[in-house]
């Protein structure tokens, strides 16, 4: 386990402080309550008390944060020291002897209780927090059952809302600074913070500046009482009518754990879960709250197909029939090279594998791209030297390469502000503008968009010892050879992704290749934003790829024999998907869940492309734009109703739990890939989706040994290939949680979908009888397969032309809400995408002349729109910032996906 | 033979009366002589003579000064002084006094001390009330820099030191001294869990002494003294000379300075010149809002911080002495010292932020003649929560000492008035007329 | 009101001060209130800036204090304590009477506050920081009454000296 068990470390304030630690031997011996135990010296006493199955009730302290001692609630005696000790910051010494259940201590404890309840509220009945309430529990456990205070109570106006997604209750606080401290700490927005002094201490925000963090849900989970609720789930369910299973949010590719909580078929809630390596415990608002787009009314519950124009439902064998008819009858004209399949980021591992088998076995084509020229390219995901989430915090520095993490993926943003913030690891930046890890970044250099490969190289040179001149790339340097040199220990961690569609993806994969040449220390951690666009990668949705990260050439034999067939060449990707549609050369079009219109950057093209393809399958949950231009839907499950794994931007393989099933008949992916299959003649026997994960496991080389039986039992999951990381799986069921309060860190496992006799009797290979079938055997790991495919680090980056000086250089990057059905198809969280708005420098607007807030004319060579624009602190001079996919037109009508940059020009409408 | 004050650090506002807290007043009357010895001493040998003088601090706490001094983990810098200028512990008005009227003596006393701990800036967090006092020490701190008595290379030598006058904003608890350092920083002055404690890692987590005004003023008359000259004075562990604020219904309210050892007869009865108009006295408090009480039979015992906190169950605390003659309602006393607490706590201890505000609800019930008989006990009761043992010295269940303090008023009435409150309880249904009538 | 341009340049000279700009904080809020009479929440925004603070962080220290005041309070902040002694010799009716007295006079604000470290003269006050005692509620008012009509030269709403006795107003009967 990770830095939760180091001994004491720093105080993640401006000024950070340590509690201090008394000397002797590493590992100590403590009586706790008579009981003798071992720890870790300078360890909490709480945590070593709850490892060894005390619980010393609490409600301001939380694993992840350091402690502040406020709620008094953890009061123990420990002998030789006056008075009491609170548990929560007191570090654990050798020959230590505690009581935490004394009379003397009860009688504290108590009395902090009865303190608590005289001015709280008693409205449990409607209160969210009812049934999972520490002060609830407490009483019932210990409370004197009658009130001394006869007094008149604290009166507050009851709830306000401190947000769009969040009400505060003040009655109901009981002041552990849970929440301020998550807010300054941990999310870095200190939005909310206490005010007043004494009886009338309150949480407050500043009149008319909201909580409005990307992180605010938290706040709600961890409160130990009912004081924070969220607007989603309020007044929605008693929380012992919820059944929980442990799952993955799939709205970005952290993949952050959760548990889900659903209640007579309807998802109501998902909380964090507190992993080591991936996300803590915290989730974004986003994750948290996008579970209402699986009920959305506008969800296609039935297959439909093209009658005389109109899309009209049918049944499934009439779609599937069409579906395939249409496939072959563009086979049948134009031969394989006329099919192309786009998308497949959102779905499971298992989705991606089949429609990738479909493709290149079935279909026999290897036009095949999951993402829409909006990622990076596979050869640099698949094949660059990886990193993980958690190498971050291990790193001896870290550089960004990336878009704003906190828009885009927002728990990595935590951990590297984590790392840079709490554990001063320097944190170099190269971007085009301010972003959210800015004000930690211990470099910054700045860049015009598009010149990211001139950057490194000189990056690379300064550090190989020369002479730039250049300040920004000095100082940067200096911090990489330091990190690079003797007395540095753990990985130069490069994070790497589009920070803006509005350029190139080549620009970026050049510059990386300049910081692979820096040392052998360098790690890449690709910044990718759709859920599971890695597991797509990594099981072949990309063209010259095969499942299990080997190349089309290098898996030819392997998968022929496996498969029976395999693509010639390597196929297009999708400009090139694109591009020959709208020149007609695209017979029929498979689009995975992909709204290439609102995703594609150049929505010129894609609308084009569209409109030229004589059929178009759309497999998908929703009616999108691009949607509508299907000649047959196939309605897929989603999130929350589907089994499966996914694989997160590191490269883990993650779990995904089912916890209602879908109005209608929707199916999932894979099963709708092998539907299709049959009706090309191959039978796969596929039935369930353990069966596809062991086929998996068998025949993709990345994935070797993953197989159904490794995934539920490993806890934070695999990262791949599992040869290079086995060290780090942990398998069920090792914590067992002392508790699985929601407000308290939940531990991986405490709500995982294994049935607990099963852990014992999978232990060793020996499969059970699943559902009546026998699940098949994986084979053994180091079969004659492939090797997994490596990068050679070469490049052309095209040149970039020069911008002429009445431009602005665009920076096209995504924003946490969106246009994308997660966003739109979730009343919570639809109102939160801020529209189209053009940000610039003042200099920039004033030079325009208009005012802050009027509108332009925006005009690039793709097309023109009318916008207004606004001064932007975070972006330079000559630099335009739009967010990419907001509701309505905007910077996809602005780009041209062939260009290497985009240039605007921008007039005023005066 | 009438009891006599010993003016060592009263001395120069005194005697030069109407001038005392100008430059050349000071200067005049030998400021800064010390200083120049000081210069001229290795630093730790001033601490050392400190530690024989036997100096404890006046803020309240009493901690020795050359001890707490020696704390200071070798080697780590920067390291900070404050000295604590809050003065918020009801009727205590002695830092009041010193920095309106003797400035310099407490800048002469800053320096030395800056050297003796190797710092190099100070801070003077002074109570954001004290406007006057403000005043007169931003302009002698001018004086003093431009006599090089501060600032770069102090009287030739090679110490530099850098004082910063920062004005708090109204709130007792900054004068905590982990209090006041999150005010210093710009926070919300809610006390810190310690340790780490503030020699170790203070403000801005860096090694940090926290000093009260009368503590640093005493140091000049240390050095010109010597050590052990200074430890002559006073008696057992409480050595040389405190100011004691009396105030209340005496003849002659005011701040003396005493030889600690008097009696509080002597100083009550005596320099304060007894009761006024006759009356008789009913209790007085010995140390602060937040001591216990003490009554009459007490008034032979000594200034002696061991023996009032050891045999009296109280404490001298910030030596404030209030006195209360026999029309006094103690129960409107303890209400309304209760109210401060209230009002002060800091909100961060539940058992403190909630209890006081509770202890305030009962005792005005009390007050205004809505008593319960149970309601004494029940104060004890939930009391022994925030302070177990009820007794000082103190312990707590709370972060900092305020906690315990809030059960002083309490402990008070009930330890010498109990007949009295229950008799008044019995007798409910009668409002009893309050002197007040603010919540 | 944002800051003066004269107090802009002893803001960024008070910041410039301490070892950690946030440490300004109490001095900054001092400063907007010496300018404005109370701390408007445009100048707990400019601080914030200043300091590169959420204005909630500015809030949530400013509300803990009891001199900064966040709605006007006219010209005269009139401090009365009620503490123990001060409540033995007269605190209170020196309180209501001035209350009574000045309840509807938009420039003085009388407020009750806690010991003010000046016991030996009680009862007393404050009158914007400046001490006065002991006092008859008679004596306070004409005191009161001196600075409005001009005759003293009080100082500003956070205590500061100026040297600028106040416009005389009305007083009251
Ligand atoms: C609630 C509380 C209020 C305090 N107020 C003051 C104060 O106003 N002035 C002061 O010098 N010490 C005060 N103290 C004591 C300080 O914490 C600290 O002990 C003292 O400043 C140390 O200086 P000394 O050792 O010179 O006495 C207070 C302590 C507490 C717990
Ligand atoms: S005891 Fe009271 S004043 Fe002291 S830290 Fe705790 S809550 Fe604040
Ligand atoms: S949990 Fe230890 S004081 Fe709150």
């Amino acid at each position: 386990m990770g830095d939760r068990d180091q001994p004491m470390s720093q105080w993640p304030s401006t000024h950070p402080f340590v509690i201090p630690v008394a000397d002797g031997p590493d590992e100590v011996t403590v009586t706790i309550d008579g009981r003798e135990v071992k720890a870790r010296r300078g360890e909490l006493l709480i945590r070593v008390a709850q490892d060894h199955g005390t619980y010393i009730p609490r409600f301001c302290y939380h694993e992840r944060m350091m402690p502040v001692g406020m709620c008094r609630m953890c009061l123990v005696e420990v002998e030789g020291m006056r008075g009491f000790q609170i548990s929560c910051a007191t570090p654990v010494a050798d020959g230590m002897v505690v009581r935490t259940a004394s009379d003397d201590v009860k009688k504290v404890q108590d009395g902090v209780l009865e303190f608590l309840l005289i001015n709280h509220p008693l409205d449990c009945p409607v209160c969210d927090r009812g049934g999972e309430c520490p002060l609830q529990d407490q009483t019932l456990a210990f409370g004197p059952g009658e009130s001394r205070f006869v007094e008149e109570k604290r009166h507050f106006t009851k709830p306000i809302p401190i947000s769009d997604l969040v009400l505060l209750d003040r009655e109901r606080c009981i002041q552990c600074g849970r929440c301020t401290r998550f807010a300054a700490e941990i999310a870095g927005d200190p939005l909310i913070d206490f005010g007043g002094r004494g009886a009338a201490t309150e949480v407050i925000i500043f009149p008319g500046e909201p909580f409005s963090s990307h992180f605010s849900g938290n706040i709600v989970q961890i409160c130990p009482v009912g004081a924070l609720t969220a607007k989603p789930y309020r007044f929605k369910a008693r929380p012992w009518d919820l059944n929980s299973a442990e799952t993955s949010c799939t709205t970005c590719a952290v993949g952050c754990r959760g548990a889900l909580d659903a209640s007579s078929n309807r998802l109501l809630r998902l909380l964090g879960v507190d992993s080591e390596p991936i996300n803590h415990g915290w989730l974004c608002d986003k994750g948290r709250f996008s579970y209402e787009h699986v009920h959305s009314w506008r969800r296609v519950r039935s297959p439909m197909i093209r009658k005389e124009g109109e899309m009209v439902e049918c049944s499934w064998p009439e779609a599937l029939d069409a579906a395939a008819a249409g496939l072959a009858g563009a086979i049948d004209q134009n031969g394989t090279g006329s099919v192309a399949l786009l998308g497949g980021a959102r779905g499971t591992n298992e989705d991606a594998y089949l429609w990738s088998k479909l493709a290149k076995s079935v279909l026999g084509t290897d036009h095949v791209d999951a993402q829409f020229a909006d990622g990076l390219p596979a050869e640099a995901v698949l094949g660059l030297p990886g990193a993980t989430i958690a190498d971050c915090e291990r790193a001896s520095a870290i550089v960004l390469l990336a878009p704003d993490l906190k828009e885009e993926l927002p728990v990595l943003y935590l951990r590297v502000k984590r790392a840079a913030h709490d554990l001063r690891i320097p944190l170099i930046d190269i971007s085009a503008r301010d972003h959210g890890l800015s004000r930690y970044s211990s470099a910054t250099v700045r860049i015009t968009p598009g010149e990211q490969a001139t950057a490194a190289q000189k990056l690379a040179n300064a550090i190989a010892g020369a002479v730039t001149g250049d300040q920004q790339i000095d100082a940067a340097a200096e911090l990489l050879r330091a990190a690079d040199g003797p007395n540095a220990d753990g990985p130069i961690v490069v994070i790497i992704g589009r920070a803006s569609l509005a350029e190139s993806a080549d620009a970026t994969v050049a510059a990386a290749a300049e910081l692979l040449a820096i040392g052998d220390r360098v790690r890449f951690l690709p910044a990718l934003r759709r859920g599971n666009v890695r597991g797509a990668l990594e099981l072949g949705l990309t063209p010259g790829f095969l499942p299990g990260r080997v190349s089309l050439d290098a898996g030819r034999d392997w998968f022929t024999e496996q498969w029976g067939t395999v693509p010639a060449a390597p196929g297009l990707g999708a400009i090139g998907i694109l591009g020959a549609a709208r020149d007609g050369a695209i017979g029929a079009l498979v689009l995975l869940g992909a709204d290439v219109i609102d995703d594609f950057p150049d929505r010129t093209l894609a609308r084009a492309a569209l409109d030229a393809t004589p059929f178009i399958v759309a497999v998908g949950a929703f009616l999108t734009e691009s949607a509508e231009r299907a000649d047959v839907f196939l309605p897929t499950t989603v999130w929350g109703e589907q089994a499966g794994t996914t694989t997160n931007l590191e490269g883990r393989v993650l779990r995904l739990a089912q916890t209602v099933s879908p109005d209608g008949t929707p199916m999932p992916g894979w099963r709708i890939a092998a539907e299709l299959a049959v009706r090309f003649g191959v039978d796969w026997d596929l039935e369930i989706v353990e069966e596809v994960q062991d086929e998996i496991a068998r025949v993709a080389p990345g994935f070797a040994g993953v197989d159904a039986n490794l995934i539920r039992r490993a806890v934070d999951g695999v990262v791949l290939p599992k040869i290079d990381n086995e060290a780090d799986i942990e398998l069920t069921p090792l914590r067992i949680p002392l508790t699985n309060a929601s407000w308290e860190p939940i531990n991986p496992a405490a709500s995982a979908p294994v049935a607990e006799d099963s852990v014992g009797q999978l232990a060793d290979g020996d499969d059970p009888d699943e559902g009546g079938r026998r699940l098949i055997a994986a084979e053994p790991t180091g079969f004659c397969a492939p090797p997994t495919y490596v990068w050679n680090g070469k490049v052309e980056s095209a040149a970039v032309p020069p911008r002429d000086a009445y431009a602005l250089r665009l920076v096209a990057g995504h924003l946490l809400y969106d246009a994308g059905s997660t966003v739109t198809e979730s009343p919570s969280l639809s109102p939160l995408a801020p529209g189209s708005v053009l940000l610039v420098h003042r200099s920039d607007r004033e030079r325009i002349g208009v005012d802050d807030g009027g509108e332009v004319r925006v005009t690039t060579t793709r097309g023109s729109l009318t916008l207004p624009v606004c001064t932007d602190d975070a972006t330079p001079q000559g630099v335009a910032f739009l967010a990419f996919n907001q509701p309505g037109a905007g910077a996809g009508d602005l780009i041209d996906a062939a260009e290497p940059v985009t240039d605007l020009r921008v007039e005023s409408l005066r | 033979m009438a009891p006599v004050e010993t003016l060592l650090v009263t001395k120069r506002l005194r005697e030069v009366s109407d001038s005392s807290w100008t430059i050349d007043a000071a200067v005049g009357s030998g400021a800064y002589e010390s200083l120049r010895k000081a210069l001229a001493m290795e630093p730790e040998a001033i601490i050392e003579e400190v530690k024989t003088s036997g100096l404890r601090g006046r803020g309240g706490a009493g901690f020795g000064a050359g001890q707490k001094w020696s704390f200071l983990p070798k080697g780590a810098f920067p390291r900070y002084l404050c000295v604590n200028g809050d003065e918020g512990e009801p009727s205590t008005f002695k830092d009041h006094m010193l920095v309106e009227r003797d400035p310099h003596q407490l800048i002469e006393g800053i320096v030395i001390t800056a050297f003796a701990i190797r710092c190099n800036t100070a801070f003077i967090y002074l109570r954001g009330e004290f406007a006057l006092g403000a005043d007169r020490l931003a302009q002698a701190l001018r004086d003093a820099y431009a006599r090089n008595f501060v600032g770069a290379k102090i009287l030739g030598s090679d110490f530099d030191l850098e004082i910063i006058l920062h004005r708090g904003a109204g709130c007792y608890i900054a004068g905590d001294e982990t209090g006041l350092m999150e005010s210093l920083e710009g926070e919300r002055a809610m006390p810190r869990i310690k340790p780490p404690f503030p020699a170790v890692q203070g403000l801005y987590a860096a090694p940090t002494i926290v000093n009260n005004v009368e503590t640093l003023s005493t140091v000049p008359h240390i050095i010109r003294m010597g050590g052990e000259e200074y430890a002559k004075l006073g008696v057992g562990r409480s050595t040389g000379t405190r100011i004691f604020s009396v105030s209340g219904h005496v003849v002659r309210p005011g701040n003396y300075e005493v030889e600690l050892g008097m009696s509080f007869r002597d100083l009550i009865e005596g320099l304060a010149g007894g009761m006024r108009d006759g009356k008789e006295m009913k209790f007085f408090i010995p140390g602060g809002a937040s001591s216990p009480w003490l009554v009459p039979e007490h008034l032979d015992a000594p200034l002696d911080m061991d023996h009032v906190q050891g045999e009296l169950k109280s404490m001298l605390g910030s030596g404030a002495v209030m006195v209360f003659n026999e029309d006094t309602d103690p129960v409107q006393i303890a209400w309304r010292l209760s109210k401060f607490f209230a009002h002060e706590s800091c909100g961060k201890c539940t058992p403190c932020r909630e209890g006081s505000s509770w202890i305030e609800k009962v005792l005005y019930r009390i007050a205004n003649g809505l008593g319960r008989p149970a309601d004494l006990d029940l104060l004890l009761d939930f009391g022994n929560n925030i302070v177990p043992g009820l007794n000082a010295p103190f312990a707590q269940t709370t972060i900092c000492a305020l906690g315990p303090s809030i059960m002083s008023p309490v402990v008070g009435l009930t330890r010498w008035f109990r007949d009295e409150v229950e008799q008044r309880i019995g007798a409910s249904g009668e409002p009893v007329e309050l002197k007040m009538r603010v919540l | 009101m944002p800051y003066t341009e004269a107090n802009l340049v002893k803001a960024r000279a008070t910041i410039a001060r301490y070892p950690f700009a946030k440490s300004a904080v109490l001095p900054l809020l001092h400063l907007a209130q010496d300018q404005d009479g109370w701390v408007t929440p445009e100048a707990m925004k400019e601080i914030a800036g200043l300091l590169d603070l959420a204005p909630a962080q500015v809030l949530g220290t400013c509300s803990f204090y009891t001199m900064f005041k966040r709605a006007p309070v006219g010209k005269l902040v009139v401090s009365v304590c009620t503490n123990v002694t001060c409540l033995v010799m007269g605190g209170p009716e020196l309180l209501d009477s001035l209350r009574l007295r000045y309840g509807s006079d938009d420039d003085v604000f009388v407020e009750e506050v806690e010991c003010i470290a000046a016991c030996d003269c009680a009862p007393v006050l404050q009158v914007n920081y400046e001490f006065h005692g002991p006092l008859t509620p008679q004596s306070a008012s004409e005191i009161i009454d001196e600075y409005k009509r001009g005759e003293r030269t009080p100082r500003t709403i956070s205590g500061s000296p100026t040297n600028a006795p106040l416009a005389p107003s009305a007083v009251v009967g």
